[in-house]
C-alpha cells in the first residue's frame, strides 16, 4: 500500500528538506515504520520509544486526527495522504 | 534572522493589546530564505486553552495545526513561526515555552503590559532543546 506522509516544516531538515513521502504501509503504524527505516535521525524526533509516538505528534488521514478512528492502528487506502501535525503551546 | 513587515509587527501588537489580560497566538507564514524566516503573513489563533488558564497560557490545537499546514501548501508557503503574547512579563521565552516548543520554528513573544504592547522579541529553540536563542528580525516598511 503506496501512501504519502506530509512532513511538517519542522521535520523537514530529517527528510532531506522534503515536504512529502511516499512509503509502503497498511496502517499508521506501519507507514510511519516505514518513514524512520527510511530516516534514521527523524524516527528519534517523532517517536520516544519504539512504538509510542511524542507527545507533541500529531497524526491526520484525509484530514482526520487518528485519535477519531483507530490510532495507529488505522488502516490506510493505496494513495492515503497522512499528515504529521506539532501541537503548539507555550506560555509565560 | 526573522524578517517581516511594518504591517505584521502593527497585527500581532495589537492582537496582543485586544487579548489583555490573556495571551494572544497566532501563525506565521512564509519563506526560508537561507538561514532567514521572511514572513509574508499571518493567521490568529484563538488561543485554545481553557478560560481561566488564558492569561499566562496559550495553545494552537491540532486541528487548527493541520488547517493551517494545508493553507500554507495551497498558497505555496511555509509556517515558519508563531507568535504569542506575554501579559505583564517579560518577552522571553519561559520554561513552559522551551518545554512546548520545536527546533527550526522562529518563535515572537510580545510583552504586553497594562493593556499595551510593548517589547517584542524572536527565538529559535536549540537542536538539543537546552534553550532558545535570541533570533534579530528587521522589521520593512
Amino acid at each position: 500500500m503506496s501512501v504519502t506522509i506530509l512532513i511538517p516544516t519542522a521535520l523537514r531538515s530529517f527528510v532531506d528538506r522534503k515536504s512529502e513521502v511516499e512509503v509502503e504501509g497498511g496502517t499508521v503504524s506501519e507507514a510511519l515504520a516505514s518513514l524512520a527505516t527510511q530516516y534514521p535521525d527523524l524516527k528519534h524526533q517523532i517517536y520516544e520509544d519504539d512504538v509510542k509516538l511524542r507527545g507533541f505528534v500529531n497524526v491526520f488521514v484525509e484530514g482526520t486526527n487518528i485519535k477519531k478512528l483507530n490510532g495507529l492502528e488505522t488502516a490506510l487506502a493505496e494513495g492515503a495522504t497522512v499528515m504529521l501535525v506539532p501541537a503548539i503551546a507555550g506560555g509565560c | 534572522m526573522l524578517k517581516l513587515t511594518r504591517q505584521i509587527e502593527e497585527a500581532i501588537r495589537k492582537a496582543g493589546a485586544d487579548a489583555y489580560p490573556n495571551e494572544c497566538c497566532g501563525i506565521l507564514f512564509g519563506k526560508e530564505d537561507g538561514d532567514d524566516h521572511v514572513v509574508t503573513s499571518l493567521r490568529a489563533i484563538e488561543n485554545a486553552r481553557e478560560s481561566g488558564e488564558q492569561y499566562h497560557r496559550f495553545l494552537i490545537t491540532a486541528e487548527d495545526m493541520m488547517q493551517a499546514e494545508l493553507e500554507a501548501r495551497k498558497l505555496g508557503l511555509e509556517i515558519v513561526g508563531f507568535y504569542h503574547s506575554h501579559p505583564d512579563h517579560p518577552a522571553r521565552p519561559s520554561d513552559y515555552d522551551r518545554e512546548h516548543a520545536l527546533p527550526f520554528y522562529s518563535y515572537i513573544i510580545l510583552r504586553v503590559a497594562e493593556g499595551k504592547s510593548e517589547q517584542m522579541t524572536s527565538w529559535r529553540l536549540q537542536l538539543s532543546r537546552d534553550a532558545f536563542d535570541s533570533e534579530s528580525f528587521v522589521v520593512e516598511p
